[in-house]
């Protein structure tokens, strides 16, 4: 922006600014609506949603999976698209950095003197691409599924080997369904089609690579979760 | 019906008519409201007259109260917090029983703990609006650039409250979520390590890592977040709201030709 830019932004500015109106009492009044509807809804939410306290902190707990607050879902979701431990600083440091610092210096490299969001093209698409992007990385971070949970529809005599599937920290490495990490096991949505039931239960007894082994679940337990696995097709 | 605005405080008259705070004839009188006897020890008036009769330009919508509405939700943060912290205890082992307390036996605790959390996220929520109405508008343009540059600091400094203030219910959700977040925090280039080491206070996550957080959450941001809320008003009200950018100075016929060529 030339000093002329700007000298004829001030003296627009100048005569919109007298043909305004005082901000008390017209601006004072919607912003005291807005204080309304603000402590309102904040008030309303607190009473029908209330404020949920789960489990105690157990730092020994080794199962469970963490989930950030809902603003924080986009970040996570980036996090578990970019899988290769290589990228992983990319993702969770690098990338944020470089939107912080896009969004700091922003005024120092749009130097376009135009304010008119249409007559903007360039900074108004890049506007509305990052919240698309936002919005969908939060919805597919929000979608992702209870981290403790398996949602897959079973019959019901296998609903007690999902629990102990759900509770003995497969998902921490294994998807069913929309729950779970996609890796570093493989997925076993459909396991009960690919391996039969004894291949199952030895890969649990004496599993491969990192995995650890289950053998030293209680034997009902154990049986359980072999005959939910078989079950998966 | 009689004005209630404090004669001080009254919108100024017309350049000429003499606003008159230092003449003599005023000098002569005693005062004899309040306002009147401060006004007359701090010279308040002008200030306050000149913030609350300044013109908000022509356009002026709704659209213009996401800021403030954020500095509500600030406020209802604020407040909470404050009663929060009566009953709150910031040690590993008493922190979830606190927090156990303030919901089952402290007079409107559990809906005061719900306000501090639903304002958490009714605050990230405005914040965000408010920087996509101030985008949009191109509202960061020249003179106001600065602005800009503290509200994205604000909006940082919001989301390390959302950050350190997850950990305080010290349940298993905040547990793992705030060792993730350390975890992540340490795979940051150069500075990262000695960060997440910091916020720790330590190498691993321990006792001290609770009251850290805890004095972060309270003391250290908040106070940050106030003197750049402070800022960022001070500049509002030297600089001006802007107007809608679609709203333009009615020209006069001839620079209204200007335009057209």
């Amino acid at each position: 922006m030339d000093s002329a830019a700007k000298e004829a932004y001030l003296r627009e500015y100048e005569v919109l600014k007298k043909k305004g109106k005082p901000f008390f009492p017209y601006a004072v009044f919607k912003d005291s609506v807005m204080f309304m509807i603000v402590v309102g809804v904040i008030a309303f939410m607190s009473l029908m949603l209330g404020a949920e306290q789960g489990p105690k902190a157990d730092p020994t707990t080794t199962t469970y999976v963490p989930r950030p607050e809902w603003y924080f879902f986009f970040l996570f979701e980036l996090l578990r698209v970019l899988k290769p431990p290589e990228l992983v600083p990319v993702a969770t440091i690098g990338l944020p950095t470089v939107a912080m610092v896009l969004l700091l210096l922003l005024p120092f490299y749009d130097r376009n003197p135009e304010r008119h969001p249409l007559r903007r093209p360039v900074a108004t698409t890049a506007g509305i691409m990052t919240i698309i992007a936002m919005a969908f990385l939060t919805y597919l971070g929000a979608s992702a599924g209870s981290p403790t949970e398996i949602e897959l529809d079973v019959a019901p005599q296998y609903e007690a080997g999902k629990q102990v599937a759900a509770q003995s920290g497969c998902l921490a490495c294994h998807q069913f369904g929309h729950n779970g990490n996609d890796g570093p096991g493989p997925e076993l949505t459909h396991i009960g089609s690919e391996l039969p039931a004894a291949a199952i239960e030895r890969t649990l007894r004496n599993p491969p690579g990192i995995m650890p082994s289950f053998e030293n679940l209680p034997p009902e337990k154990f049986n359980d979760l072999v005959e939910f696995l078989s079950s998966l097709r | 019906m009689p004005n209630l605005v404090p004669k001080a405080l009254r919108k100024p008259g017309k350049p000429g008519e003499g606003n008159g705070a230092l003449s003599p004839e005023k000098l002569k009188e005693a005062p004899v409201d309040l306002v009147g006897w401060v006004d007359e020890r701090t010279g308040a008036s002008p200030f306050l007259t000149g913030l609350l009769f300044r013109k908000v330009p022509k356009g002026t919508n709704w659209y213009y109260t996401l800021g403030s509405a954020t500095l509500f939700a600030f406020l209802v943060q604020a407040i909470t917090g404050v009663f929060l912290a009566m009953f709150y205890v910031p040690s590993p082992v008493e922190a979830y029983g606190s927090i156990t307390h303030i919901t089952n036996d402290v007079f409107l605790g559990e809906f005061v703990r719900g306000m501090h959390k639903w304002g958490a996220t009714t605050m990230i929520i405005l914040i965000f609006l408010h920087m996509a109405r101030t985008f949009f508008f191109g509202a960061y343009k020249y003179p106001r650039e600065l602005n800009w540059v503290i509200g994205v600091v604000l909006i940082i400094l919001t989301l390390v409250m959302g950050l350190t203030g997850y950990l305080l219910p010290f349940d298993q959700r905040s547990y793992w979520a705030t060792i993730v977040a350390m975890n992540i925090t340490a795979t940051g280039p150069i500075l990262g390590p000695y960060l997440a080491d910091f916020l720790r206070a330590g190498a691993e996550f321990e006792a001290t890592t609770l009251s850290r957080f805890y004095a972060l959450h309270m003391m250290l941001v908040p106070g940050l977040i106030i003197a750049l809320i402070g800022a960022h008003l001070y500049l509002v009200v030297k600089l001006g709201t802007t107007a809608p950018p679609w709203v333009r100075a009615e020209s006069k016929p001839k620079s209204l030709r200007e335009e057209k060529v």
